[in-house]
């Protein structure tokens, strides 16, 4: 009578998160920090996209005893993250109990043609895309939450911009067709048609979703919100910035208050330097993440 | 019948589309000033530690004890029932066990026996659920899992600790907005 690991169970907890921040930690005492500013879950990795940006090499999913470390230390919900495709990892988060596991890009993949079967797993997965048909083929996969993928670990917030608009307009887009035009739609996205259909009669995803990578600061967590996300993923933008309490506290009520400009003012003022920053256009095509995936 | 939902964070939109979908007018609430003139209010699921630091950043505790503590009629669901408990709000004689059935791998949905509510059983969706350890005597239960107390009323104030607001099942909307009406008129 009692039914576990249902697809509503899975992306419910999504539906309980959104409005809110969920925020890179490193350590329990980070997700500590995380939690008292107001975060609504935690991304335990080994390192944030910034600094695996700057090291190179094979970003891996992380330490287990690192990330039971973080689950003892705070009660909001324990995300975290298996590379793409690397369906052991995600068993073994699994067995670790996280919350949800993030199948990120922000990780090196380990399958250049399949994503991970996310069915399979009673753990539910969140998955980024960059427009609405890579956004469909994860649901169709199983995932129960998106996330745009904007470009991790840059401070930079074009990319998310650019992503978001995109899913947005594909699916304001989808609303204008017909049947028929519905089912060539489909085809063009490369999407499960069904869900193609689902997302032109409701006008938004299956899913709750969120934006990521790029968010450095309130305004930015305002300007997200505005286009259409229904939550935040911030990455190195918090520990990576002078004082991440602070600003952890002001991208959360920014987030809350995301309308309502004069709070969002208030919200900005004196946080100190953001995170260092990269330009996006600056970097060279092997070193942006959001390509990782398709 | 013009009912708040604390929108704070969580699972606020899906409670407002069932409420208008039943006929009231929504109002989401974020700061003091979105109490005035309210009917009745819900306090939606969400992440319990979040939602306590957000009513007391924007100074919600004290105005939100006078609007249901003179018997304005409120629906908590999950983090909502956790507000309104003797640790957090105090406007309900309730302990809650925050998280009680376990991380989210143990999270369920299951056909619930609610003797309150005529017709078929309600599929109620828990999320990391918390259920009610102990009560005060004014205090009804109304549903139990496993021996566990997951809905109950007290006066104007009834909670539960799934989710119907992530189903198609209306009857608990329903029942509360019948209790808003019935204060509205009378």
């Amino acid at each position: 009578m009692r039914d576990e690991a249902t697809f509503r169970v899975k992306a419910g907890l999504a539906e309980m998160l959104k409005g809110g921040v969920i925020m890179d930690v490193v350590t329990p005492e980070q997700a500590r920090i995380a939690e008292s500013a107001g975060a609504v879950a935690v991304m335990a990795l080994e390192r944030v996209p910034a600094d695996i940006r700057r090291d190179g090499g094979v970003a891996r999913m992380s330490d287990p005893a690192m990330i039971k470390g973080i689950e003892e230390a705070v009660t909001i919900p324990v995300m975290a993250k298996a590379r793409i495709g690397h369906f052991a990892e995600a068993q073994v988060l699994e067995a670790l109990e996280v919350d949800y596991i993030d199948e990120s890009e922000v990780l090196t993949p380990a399958d250049e043609a399949n994503h991970i079967d996310k069915w399979a797993s009673r753990i539910p997965f969140v998955c980024g895309a960059t427009n609405l048909g890579e956004a469909l083929r994860r649901i169709g996969e199983g995932a129960a939450m998106i996330r745009s993928k904007g470009e991790a670990g840059t401070g930079d917030i074009v990319e998310a911009v650019r992503h978001m608009r995109r899913i947005g307009s594909e699916i304001r887009r989808l609303a204008t067709l017909d049947e028929t035009e519905l089912a060539t739609a489909a085809k063009e996205l490369q999407a499960p048609p069904d869900l193609v259909r689902g997302v032109a009669r409701d006008g938004r995803l299956p899913v709750v979703l969120f934006c990521a990578g790029g968010i450095a600061t309130p305004a930015d967590a305002s300007l997200m919100m505005q286009l259409g996300a229904e939550g935040l993923f911030v990455g190195s933008g918090i520990f990576k910035a002078d004082d991440p309490e602070a600003r952890g506290r002001a991208i959360v009520e920014a987030t809350t208050h995301f309308a309502d400009p004069e709070r969002v003012a208030r919200a900005s003022e004196g946080l100190g330097p953001a995170m260092v920053s990269l330009e996006t256009r600056a970097l060279g095509d092997e070193q942006l993440l959001a390509r990782r995936g398709w | 019948m013009l009912v708040g939902v604390l929108a704070l964070q969580g699972g606020f939109a899906a409670h407002a589309r069932m409420l208008r979908a039943l006929g009231a007018e929504v109002r989401e609430v974020r700061v003091p000033a979105d109490l005035e003139g309210l009917d009745g209010l819900v306090l939606p699921g969400g992440e319990s530690t979040t939602m306590t630091l957000g009513i007391e950043r924007e100074g919600l505790a004290e105005p939100l004890r006078v609007l249901i503590g003179a018997g304005t009629p409120v629906f908590g669901t999950c983090a909502g029932l956790i507000m309104l408990d003797r640790a957090h709000l105090g406007l309900m004689d309730i302990e809650s066990r925050r998280n009680a059935f376990g991380r989210q791998v143990r999270s369920f949905e299951a056909d619930l026996d609610f003797p309150d509510l005529d017709g078929p059983p309600m599929r109620a969706v828990f999320i990391r659920a918390p259920w009610i350890a102990s009560h005060g005597p004014g205090v009804e239960i109304l549903a139990e899992v496993d021996g566990h107390a997951v809905a109950a009323r007290q006066e104007s104030r009834l909670v539960v600790s799934f989710h119907p607001e992530l189903g198609d099942d209306v009857r608990l909307h329903a029942r509360f907005l019948d209790d808003v009406r019935a204060r509205a008129e009378g």
